[in-house]
């Protein structure tokens, strides 16, 4: 294995402007990784050999002829639910096996006119709709940590590709938690942008309000990086937010956590919660106190029913949203006696079992004479819990809580029972209703496996999110995954 | 119909919008092109893809709601109809729900008799077309697609159920067609399919207050229809309860070609339609400034420009309604009577020749052959008795097949009217001369043969002697 493969996102990228490392060097190190490796870990489903090279080669031409931007030369891995012009796409439904899309996600034309270089698609949990990539339709992916536990998901690919060497940073999605889980289950840094920042313009649909693209990678820095060569306002999509790029990656280290308000609230700290993961939270906490930081105790009444509220509004909005593939346009079909049969038929095979129990249950909640009792009752529920956030945040500068009530479980061990894979999201998803910036930042070991912590900020403060969390990570000095 | 009765009758209007590119996407919306030319990966459903709104439709909307003195809603939410259909390719169509754009709208209908009555317009709202789905290809299996269509912006104007006869829901037609073409939201075109109509329609006994059962018409592509269709669904309804039957709530096909309405689904097949607010799309908030830019870009409206009319050129209302049932046909009038011409000749001259012979051919007044200029010279010359009236029509037949001006064809032709005395005189002197007997019976009180003299004169004349001179003449020489 060549130790390039090590190199952190930002690193690279400097070493690659200096001219220290060419961008086909590093690109070819990643891919032969990606096939030493992937077979085992199934972290891509699709591995863009010829036009990783490609574009690695025009990154170094630009490097010769001093044309360097922003992330010149730097190889990625691409969640299979961002649209890749004329590579596959699938959302890793057999629905979508075959499709090639003619256009390409903003997310992803913005990182290639900063110079990044695609590997390939990850895989995720079929729609996005999983946490633990098992409701993939092509297979499981392993955490490279241990290879019987799961990575997380939905970006559960992207966070084991990025754990494991397999690329410098992946982009996820994160509609109610599908960036921050896997992160904290792989031992890697995974940010979810404030609900507008990244246009979703290409990105397969799950639930639109609360679908948003974000950066995973190895380090605070490598996030911030990547963030900011994601993000942006793109007027192709009505609800993305028309705020000015910042220089996220820059002067990470300048902020005093002399007097900084960390709110602790007490509804994510309740009887009965993993004892190791309190532990490392408290940890966390305990050394930001040390370094002169404020700990306020905060509520956040609502909490309880940011489950329930989620497991109506994201169900509803991926029933409509999934009624695109009937099998008349694109994608798979299976012909049958009339187009009643066939529309059945087609979807009967093409959808998993989790996507078929998220449709049944979102068209339930919005069918005449329940909607009111369901979803507008959920979007009540989530005004609430936006307006606990707004209280909390008048009294604090920055919340600290787990990312997930476990560290990553063995592959297996909750998918027959749904109702606790959803609660994989309880830390997760109220910050998902409530659009907010959420980050998840490695912060110990329970066992032999990372246990990530999540920091949530005010809407669209990231820059003021990304420093604290470079705070704890300076602080905690988490080793990633040693490998030989 | 049955005197006892009368019809409920609400219309639902679908007007297409004309604007140069879809609702949310920027394909074109040119009718005609071929199939599936026009549909992009928006228009299509492809995975990924998001609406972005057109304001242009925005604020065609606006200007419609104001046309019809309606409240403009400052926040409107798109919501999403969900249904399956090949045609519908992302299985919901984008459409507004529970808060449209406008609402409480009202329309002055204008009656043949020359009567006015107010309809409520319960509310407008902006919405996409489906494509359009082709089952005629000798393949019973299978059924095309064509999505030019799909996306294609379009208002939906929904009227209180206030008309009681088939000639108030055609005369709220017209009226509806000439307002969305005075504001240029819609070209107004049925047949093509740019403006559309569903009827529901209920008869009840005349003083009951509670309404009947109604059904819904469906396929109506021309005013027309329009009234044929309601007529017929009355006296079917009427047909049912008279029969001791009771009348149910359907959904019914009209058949222009067998003139009748079939039962295309009753109310127990109606979707679930799961509306809910479109995540995609942000709440459409409308600021004072845009609505007061609407408003200052509005021209004059049928209502107040037959007003206007009656005033003016001091014309029946029958008259001015009819002259404003279209911006053109109103412009044409005023052009035609420039100021100096007398207004009620005008109207004989457009609404029996000029709108006659446009009918014949199926033209518009946009098609014209005849500019209003060329028609005021004609009026002129009948005037100023340069030509007859009778000649005047010849003139007209002649200026619509070459074109050319009035005054070019009375020369050319020398139809110039003979006004000459003496010469009158002198034909009249020899035809009595020539018919003894019948200037006998004329003296001796039969007036009628003085029709056969004038037209003796006008026979030697080629139709162009001033016929009161020869009337004069006649009478003078006869029955001094």
């Amino acid at each position: 294995m060549s130790e390039l493969v090590k190199l952190g996102l930002k690193e690279a990228s400097e070493k690659i402007k200096n001219k220290e490392i060419s961008s086909v060097e590093l690109t070819s190190a990643l891919l032969e990784r990606i096939d030493a490796r992937n077979e085992n870990i199934n972290a891509y489903v699709e591995v863009v050999h010829d036009k990783a090279l490609e574009m690695a080669e025009a990154s170094d031409k630009r490097i010769k002829d001093g044309n360097a931007r922003l992330m010149e030369g730097v190889p990625l891995g691409i969640k299979d639910l961002f649209c890749t012009a004329g590579v596959p796409t699938t959302a890793c439904s057999n629905i979508l096996k075959g499709f090639t899309p003619a256009y390409e996600s903003t997310v992803t034309k913005n990182l290639w006119k900063t110079g990044a270089v695609m590997l390939g698609k990850t895989n995720l949990d079929q729609f996005a709709m999983g946490s633990s990539n098992e409701t993939s339709a092509f297979g499981t992916v392993k955490n490279p940590w241990d290879e019987e536990r799961t990575p997380g998901g939905s970006s559960g690919g992207s966070a084991a590709a990025v754990a494991d060497y397999m690329c410098l940073g992946a982009t996820g999605t994160d509609t109610g938690g599908s960036i921050r889980q896997p992160a904290a289950f792989s031992g890697i840094v995974g940010l979810k942008p404030t609900y507008g920042r990244c246009s979703r313009w290409g990105i397969v649909a799950f639930a639109s309000s609360l679908d948003q693209a974000g950066p995973m990678a190895r380090s605070v820095e490598d996030a911030a990086l990547m963030f900011r060569g994601m993000s942006g306002y793109d007027p192709l999509d009505t609800t993305s937010a028309d705020m000015p790029i910042e220089s996220f990656d820059e002067n990470l280290d300048d902020l005093s956590l002399k007097g900084l308000k960390i709110g602790l609230p007490k509804e994510y700290f309740v009887d009965g919660m993993d004892e190791d993961i309190k532990k490392v939270t408290y940890d966390a906490v305990a050394r930001f106190k040390a370094e002169g930081a404020e700990i306020v105790e905060i509520s956040l009444p609502h909490t309880k029913y940011a489950v329930p509220a989620y497991y109506i509004v994201a169900p509803a909005e991926a029933a409509s949203n999934l009624a695109r593939y009937d099998g008349m346009r694109y994608g798979q079909r299976v012909e049958g006696e009339n187009l009643d049969d066939t529309y059945t038929k087609t979807r009967t095979a093409g959808f998993g079992d989790e996507v078929k129990r998220r449709i049944m249950i979102g068209n339930y909640t919005l069918s005449s004479g329940y909607y009111d009792a369901y979803y507008s009752k959920a979007q009540k529920v989530r005004a609430l819990i936006a307006d606990d956030f707004k209280k909390a945040f008048a009294k604090v500068d920055v919340i600290l809580t787990p990312t997930a009530p476990t560290p990553a479980f063995k592959t297996g061990e909750k998918v027959s029972d749904p109702i606790q894979m959803y609660l994989n999201d309880i830390f997760t998803v109220a910050t998902s209703l409530a659009g907010l910036p959420g980050i998840s930042v490695p912060s110990g070991m329970v066992n032999g496996m990372p246990v990530g912590v999540q920091f949530i900020g005010k809407a669209f403060d990231e820059k003021h999110l990304l420093k604290v969390a470079f705070a704890h990570e300076r602080m905690t000095g988490f080793k990633p995954l040693d490998v030989k | 119909m049955d005197p006892r009765y009368e019809m409920v009758i609400g219309l639902e209007v679908h007007a297409q919008v004309n604007v140069k590119s879809k609702l949310f996407s920027a394909s074109p919306t040119d009718f005609g092109a071929e199939p599936n030319t026009q549909a992009n990966e928006i228009d299509m459903g492809m995975p990924g893809v998001l609406p972005v709104l057109n304001r242009d439709v925005v604020d065609a909307a606006i200007k419609l709601g104001l046309g019809i003195k309606a409240r403009i809603n400052r926040t409107s939410v798109f919501s999403r109809k969900n249904y399956f259909y090949p045609d519908l390719p992302k299985g919901y169509q984008i459409s507004q729900f529970d808060l449209p754009i406008v609402e409480h709208g009202t329309l002055t209908i204008d009656l043949d008799d020359g009567s006015s009555r107010d309809i409520g317009v319960t509310r407008i709202h902006i919405e996409e077309d489906a494509g359009k789905s082709v089952h005629d290809f000798g393949d019973e299996k299978h059924s095309h697609v064509d999505l030019n269509r799909a996306g294609v912006p379009l208002v939906e104007i929904v009227s209180e159920p206030d008309m009681r006869t088939a000639e108030e829901a055609g005369a709220y037609m017209k009226k509806m067609r000439a307002i969305v073409r005075f504001i240029d939201v819609c070209d107004g075109n049925m047949e093509q399919g740019s403006m559309r109509c569903d009827a529901n329609v209920s008869v009840r006994l005349k003083g009951v207050e509670t309404l009947g059962t109604r059904c819904e018409i469906k396929n109506l592509n021309s005013i027309r229809n329009v009234m044929r269709a309601i007529d017929f669904e009355a006296n079917r309804q009427i047909a049912i309860i008279e029969h001791g039957g009771e009348v149910e709530q359907q959904t019914r096909l009209w058949d222009a070609a067998k003139s009748e309405t079939r039962a295309m689904r009753s109310k127990e097949d109606a979707h679930d339609y799961r509306y809910f607010p479109d995540p995609d799309l942000l709440p459409l908030k409308l600021t004072e400034e845009r609505i007061e830019a609407a408003k200052a870009a509005m021209p004059e409206l049928p209502d107040e420009m037959k007003e206007r009319f009656i005033k003016e050129y001091t014309l029946s209302a029958y008259d001015a309604s009819v002259l404003t049932l279209s911006r053109a046909g109103a412009h044409y009038f005023e052009a035609l009577v420039d100021g100096k011409r007398d207004a009620k000749k005008c109207v004989n001259w457009m609404t029996v020749e000029l709108f006659g012979a446009l009918n014949k051919e199926g033209l518009d007044i946009h098609d014209s052959p005849i500019s209003p200029d060329h028609l005021g010279e004609l009026v002129d010359l009948i005037e100023d008795a340069t030509i007859s009236g009778k000649i005047a029509k010849t003139v007209f037949e002649e200026m619509w097949t070459s074109g050319k001006a009035p005054k070019t064809i009375v020369e050319e032709k020398g139809l110039v009217q003979i006004t000459d005395s003496s010469m009158l005189e002198g034909i009249v002197d020899k035809l009595i001369e020539g018919n003894p007997e019948n200037s006998e019976l004329f003296r001796s009180g039969n007036d009628r043969i003085l029709g056969w003299f004038v037209g003796q004169v006008m026979k030697e004349t080629q139709g162009k002697a001033n016929p009161q001179m020869v009337n004069e003449i006649l009478r003078g020489r006869l029955r001094p």
